[in-house]
């Protein structure tokens, strides 16, 4: 009784700060179950470097009030943090408790592998869970990422990330040009707005392979792609495929800085921040340091908007981030308390609110007490909100994903030093064929 | 020795005795030091080329599959023509450029001491951060690359965001960091070569041409099959700068064996595949070497100044 006391006050305490930040309502968690059940238990988490991770390393102490449970989280950067984790878990001997996957990268290779928890009976156990957290909540992008085909919760999503349109303000006023509905007019768009002399350009995006097919996809997608057909067969080779590459191509070659070939999302924030690129799409995460008075010269001239439409339909590639806890863990619930904490209202809604990351979950995106909170521009807000109403996965569901983004990637990029895109597609289509057949038959 | 040994007598055959196994203490440790970091994970790896090997997978033994693959595998042919251009270039410009610095810095001169010092700095550095520094170079906006050759009236170019120019670009920036390497042993051979036939020469009224082509390189020649050596290993295991720089790219325009290995081992976690890989860039090194002895072998008639 006494330890639920503490656990009250320190609930007031958290949600009097979050309060200050705009956060309204008592969070109705603690009404049937016991946070205190795994206090002295030592969770190791691994985490993807990013505003997620940072975002745990700074609210650990308060979960650690709540519950009593010590939290040891580890950030390495994305890539590396890949390799560790699959190696680790392959070894059967995690060193860690929680593990922050990329679903875009890792879902299929996972599951199938049965290295995560299935956490569905934790959730259906109300003394392991918090009322509000049903799997209703979850958007369907991220259904569709953490269940398995069984039906089984084998993670929480936690941050989903939509591709969404960047442009700069102020180029657009001066050539007083309207902001595009379509893929077409982005191109026009773009041919005004590119003055070489003068060093700016319509549009910049990712050029480097791999990262290339996020920002293609959303091309694909928007012609009509799908990846694979009923049978599971890759379908990257079609007309689909072949015109949003050559509006890629056009767009990369024609009025893109040179170089773009060279590009990710880095390089591509670096000329859209420089004013050198009129528009950039990229996923809704890199607004932040736009946005932020020390480190950017374009606070309040970036406008936001959602990817505009192609011929046969507006989609928002969308990828995302969750929560898993290995089979081979030795804290499962407190590592699930762990991971409800995280998706909850209060951390997630931080994480809204600071522009580090859009939650999977309605109730937190819906609550204007959170939306209110949000410190980015509402422009950025709305292109996220209508986004998520045009959301599609931005990647096929498979095991060798990256693989995918390498043939597929290397592909687009040798069409930006003047190949054919139907030629390369085709020759990258029949590398990539068996690699997926040979993943999948077992 | 056992003959000398015999007279000796009845102490001899206990001392034959204890004497072979006497050394093996000494040997123990370098023995297990070699068969656990040279041995094991050679046969391991070839062990696993033989394999199905998929994370997250069972393994099976697939036998001579995964070495089947590589020649219908485009990527990989691709790469070994990479590796090779690659290779070639970054042997051949250090080489020339080293013996030509050598020839400089053997001459007296006024602040030699200071401008070798300066001269083999780029050795010293991490090829990491060189590779940082020379991405912001190659950048074309502002790189100061462009710039520099926008001030000889040259219009700007792509380097490493080129298909075509990506290699060369990333051969300069090995020759700039391994020129001084050939240099230093360059330098040491020519040092070491007898003043006399200088001499004569000059007597003979030779020019500086001469010398160097007749003299200079028959002399040194031994130490350039050294250092030749030494930078066609390093280039054909390179990793680091093209990683740094273009991660195998643009496209794969600049992926090397090594690179598409590390790709195909640690991105897409297929160990199998990716050990017979490995296995054949192992084969490469070693047939590559094994020209360069051979060489050297034609070559003995050099084996006067290799003697000095």
């Amino acid at each position: 009784m006494k330890q639920k006391l503490v656990s009250r006050r320190s609930i007031l305490a958290g949600s009097a700060a979050a309060g200050a930040m705009g956060l309204i309502g008592l969070p109705a968690w603690a009404a049937d179950m016991d946070w205190k059940k795994f206090a002295g238990t030592k969770l190791e988490v691994i985490l993807a470097k990013g505003p997620r991770g940072d975002n745990l390393q700074k609210y650990a102490k308060e979960f650690t009030d709540l519950t009593g449970i010590q939290v040891e989280a580890e950030q390495v950067p994305e890539q590396q943090q890949r390799q560790k984790v699959v190696i680790e878990l392959a070894s059967g001997k995690p060193s860690f408790d929680v593990v922050h996957m990329s679903y875009h990268v890792q879902k299929r290779q996972f599951e199938k592998a049965g290295w995560l928890t299935d956490l569905s009976p934790f959730m259906k156990d109300p003394a392991l869970t918090a009322p509000d957290l049903v799997e209703s909540d979850f958007s369907a992008a991220g259904l569709q990422y953490s269940k398995n085909d069984k039906g089984q919760m084998l993670s929480l999503p936690w941050s989903v990330d939509y591709f969404i349109l960047y442009y700069n303000k102020e180029m657009f006023q001066k050539k007083g040009i309207e902001i595009p509905k379509t893929l077409e007019e982005m191109m026009t768009a773009a041919e005004k707005l590119t003055d070489p002399k003068e060093g700016t350009f319509g549009f910049v995006g990712r050029g480097l392979r791999n990262a290339n097919m996020t920002l293609w996809t959303n091309f694909f997608l928007n012609y009509g792609g799908e990846f694979l057909d009923a049978k599971g067969n890759i379908l990257t080779d079609g007309p689909e495929a072949i015109e949003a590459t050559k509006l890629y191509q056009r767009l990369l070659t024609k009025v893109a800085p040179p170089g773009v070939a060279g590009f990710n999302w880095m390089e591509s924030m670096a000329a859209f921040t420089q004013g050198r690129a009129a528009m950039w799409i990229d996923g809704v995460g890199w607004a932040p340091p736009l946005e932020d008075p020390a480190a950017s010269r374009m606070v309040g001239k970036v406008g936001y908007t959602i990817v505009p439409a192609g011929p046969k339909g507006q989609f928002s590639a969308t990828y995302g981030d969750g929560l898993g806890v290995p089979q081979a863990g030795k804290n499962k619930e407190a590592a699930y308390l762990l991971c409800q904490w995280l998706v909850a209202k209060a951390q997630t809604g931080r994480l809204l609110q600071a522009g580090g990351g859009v939650p999977f979950r309605n109730s937190v995106l819906n609550d204007p007490a959170t939306r209110g909170g949000v410190k980015m521009p509402q422009e950025w807000l709305q292109s996220v909100i209508d986004s998520g109403k045009i959301s599609k996965l931005g990647l096929p569901v498979i095991i060798p994903v990256a693989e995918f983004r390498d043939l597929v990637g290397a592909a687009l990029t040798a069409t930006l030093s003047g190949a054919d895109p139907a030629t390369e597609l085709k020759k990258a289509h029949e590398q990539f064929r068996p690699i997926l057949e040979r993943s999948e038959k077992t | 020795m056992s003959t000398h040994l015999e007279p000796v007598g009845a102490d001899a055959p206990p001392g034959r005795e204890w004497r072979p196994p006497s050394y093996w203490p000494f040997v123990i440790p370098a023995l297990v030091v070699v068969l656990a970091v040279i041995v094991f994970p050679w046969v391991f790896t070839i062990w696993m080329s033989l394999n199905e090997w998929k994370v997250g997978s069972p393994t099976t033994f697939v036998g001579l599959a995964n070495y089947l693959r590589l020649p219908q595998d485009p990527r990989f042919v691709e790469a070994v023509g990479h590796t090779l251009v690659y290779t070639a270039l970054s042997v051949l410009l250090p080489l020339v450029f080293g013996t030509f610095a050598a020839v400089v810095f053997n001459a007296n001169f006024a602040g030699r001491g200071l401008i070798r010092g300066i001269f083999i700095m780029p050795m010293m550095a991490t090829p990491v951060a060189i590779a940082l520094v020379w991405t912001m170079m190659f950048h074309p906006q502002l790189g100061v690359l462009n710039y520099l050759l926008s001030l000889v009236g040259i219009p700007p170019q792509l380097w490493v965001f080129h298909p075509g120019t990506v290699i060369p670009s990333l051969v300069l920036v090995e020759t700039w960091q391994w020129t001084p390497l050939v240099m230093l042993i360059v330098l040491g051979g020519i040092a070491a070569i007898p003043t006399e036939p200088y001499e004569s020469a000059q007597i003979d009224g030779a020019n500086h041409w001469q010398m160097f082509r007749y003299i200079t390189l028959p002399l040194v020649m031994p130490f350039l099959f050294i250092a030749a050596m030494i930078r066609m290993i390093d280039a054909v295991k390179s990793f680091d700068i093209i990683f740094a720089i273009t991660q195998g790219g643009p496209g794969s325009a600049s992926e090397t064996i090594n690179l598409y290995l590390y790709s195909v081992a640690f991105s897409y976690y297929d160990l199998g595949y990716g050990s017979a890989i490995a296995v054949m860039l192992f084969l490469l090194v070693v047939a590559l070497a094994a020209l360069l002895l051979y060489l050297r072998q034609r070559a003995t008639w050099t084996e006067i100044g290799a003697g000095a």
